[in-house]
């Protein structure tokens, strides 16, 4: 349609003037700076069609995405509802193991699900009573041979053309993974070894305990949330809570490792020098003498895998598996809009946690989520940052903290987890 | 239905809820682990998670220490946006008077107005309470903000 210009129908008139009948295209200078993974353009944070893609091609594509925890799921029929970027789908447990469905009607395309977490026999839809089993199988349709020889389905309907869609799903010690893609490699090779390993530390086969949830709304673009637990750079520099209680340190042996060409991210540090003879409290003073906790079990940390490290996984798209000190938690991405990311936190400990274990956890859970001591400030500026993007779709950002390339550093002091993910981001998007 | 409350209770809870929500909404968050015991506990939970009886709190404060740690924290090492909050506190529900002690329920709601946006609901639940007699009157021994939303816009800066 692109024949009729401005001057075939108006002869005389200026040429770059709408008409009427031809919607004038705007053509948008949609084109990656020349330096590459260095930069991030702006508008990959605010345009509608970069993220419907970004929906489809990561969420939608080859990944695997977190939805839940076994423990979460006890009984045959149990189930939970978790989402996958845009789309919603039923975790449920049947006799022979975990199934994971669209929740999604095969007849007019409603919400079968209508609570987050239950027991059910079989998924049946409200609106006509379309019911399958907890394979996703439909099993019946009311009223499918008409009334009194009137009405009902044709003749050929089968109900196996009409079940829910499954996704492929993969257990790994305890969490629950799931694709839309029939082509991605199975979940170890998707993670890579690295990944693979520190997820083996916090999750060994162990029975988990879930503690708790944390659900908040970010009013910033995806990526940016994803981005920022990609930096280690800010961690001293904005969480002041850190710094004050000797938590993280810029001279903390810091592991910044992109894996998978960038898909994925292991970070991995030990928390400051801790010297022989020296506790919390007199660290502290070397910080900010004039603010100490009263209540030090918050910041104490249990070390339980014996090598005094904390950990913090991303595994492309969605999934965070955090230990923090001794936080325990899956952080699960969610997004809604351009402009809005939901972020669903899962607490959890062992099943064999001792009283005074769990109240730790749950004390240092303080730490993070929607009034988490570190995890405010993040939510609070990233807020701040999406606001101020949306005006400069043209304007790009600077990542080269730590040089150019996109290789694993043992410093904090870098941004390569964000280039990593841009030079894997652009291969992907075609942009 | 309740029984007969000792005279003078209801108005009393009422009061410490009138306090408390003023010192909070006025951001005087030196002046809040006042209206707690020494033994307390301070959680902020969601409906989900005290339905299910899981322990986790968006906030979990054991005892006093912590609250005024929170206190510490929210006031000298965390970084927000400015904004106001304001509670809307219901009518009392006395649920048992025992000596001491009265358990409570109380709905409660909470705007916030950030810097420059409508506002809109934090918290729409209510408090689950413990209240205890002392020499300065009613204390906080336990209480639980269950709020029925279920995520929180952005950030839960300041304690409800």
């Amino acid at each position: 349609m692109n024949t009729a210009t401005a001057e075939h129908i108006c002869p005389g008139t200026h040429a770059q003037e709408p008409t009427e009948t031809a919607a004038a295209p705007i053509h948008l200078q949609r084109r990656w700076p020349q330096e590459g993974h260095t930069r991030v353009p702006l508008w990959i944070y605010t345009d509608p069609a970069i993220f419907r893609k970004e929906l489809s091609v990561f969420f939608g594509g080859d990944t695997w995405n977190y939805v839940g925890l076994e423990c979460e799921l006890p009984e045959v029929g149990s189930f939970k509802r978790a989402w996958i970027g845009d789309k919603q789908v039923v975790v449920v447990r049947d006799a022979g193991g975990i199934n994971v469905v669209e929740n999604r009607c095969a007849h007019r395309g409603g919400a079968i699900c209508w609570k987050n977490k239950g027991e059910v026999k079989e998924l049946t839809c409200p609106y006509h009573q379309w019911s399958y089993n907890l394979k996703g199988d439909l099993i019946g349709v009311p009223l499918k041979r008409g009334v009194h020889g009137e009405g009902g389905m044709p003749k050929d309907f089968d109900n196996k053309q009409h079940g829910l869609r499954k996704l492929r799903v993969t257990r790994f010690n305890g969490s629950i993974w799931a694709s839309f893609s029939d082509t991605v490699p199975d979940f170890e090779t998707y993670c890579g070894p690295e990944l693979m390993q520190r997820m083996r530390r916090m999750m060994p086969g162990r029975p988990l305990r879930v503690l708790g949830y944390s659900r908040q709304i970010i009013p910033c673009n995806w990526k940016l949330y994803f981005e920022n637990t990609r930096d280690p750079y800010h961690g001293t520099l904005l969480h002041t809570f850190f710094i004050t209680f000797g938590l993280y340190r810029a001279d903390s042996r810091h592991h910044t490792a992109p894996v998978a060409e960038g898909r994925h991210m292991a970070t991995y540090a030990v928390p400051g020098e801790r010297k022989e003879g020296l506790d919390v409290k007199q660290e502290l003073t070397r910080f900010r003498g004039d603010l100490q906790l009263q209540d030090m079990e918050m910041v104490r940390f249990v070390d339980e895998y014996g090598d005094g490290q904390m950990s913090a996984l991303q595994i492309f798209p969605g999934a965070f598996a955090q230990q923090h000190a001794n936080i325990l938690a899956m952080r699960s991405i969610v997004p809604k809009s351009p402009g809005e990311v939901e972020l669903d936190w899962t607490y959890f400990g062992y099943a064999d946690d001792d009283a005074d274990m769990q109240r730790i956890r749950l004390k240092q859970a303080n730490l993070l989520g929607p009034s988490g001591f570190v995890s405010m400030d993040d939510s609070e500026l990233l807020k701040q940052m999406h606001n101020q993007m949306v005006g400069y779709p043209e304007a790009e950002s600077f990542i080269e903290m730590g040089g150019r390339d996109v290789q694993p550093q043992v410093t904090m002091a870098t941004e390569v987890g964000i280039r990593a993910f841009y030079a894997f981001y652009r291969r992907e998007m075609g942009l | 239905m309740t029984t007969t409350l000792p005279p003078g209770l209801r108005d009393e809870i009422e009061q410490l809820h009138d306090d408390y929500a003023e010192t909070v909404d006025r951001q005087d968050i030196e002046a809040w682990p006042a209206y707690f015991t020494d033994d307390c506990l301070y959680l902020v939970t969601s409906r989900e998670n005290h339905d299910a009886g899981l322990p986790h709190g968006t906030i979990y404060c054991e005892g006093i220490g912590m609250v005024r740690d929170r206190a510490a924290a929210t006031r000298d090492c965390t970084v927000y946006e400015p904004r106001y909050l304001r509670h809307f506190i219901g009518r009392v529900k006395v649920d048992a008077v025992d000596g001491d002690t009265v358990r409570a329920r109380t709905p409660v709601m909470v705007v916030e107005c950030v810097s420059d946006q409508e506002p809109h609901l934090l918290i729409v639940g209510a408090y689950h309470d413990l209240l205890r007699r002392t020499a300065d009157g009613l204390r906080i021994k336990e209480r639980r903000v269950v709020f029925d939303n279920f995520r929180i816009v952005n950030s839960l800066v300041f304690p409800v």
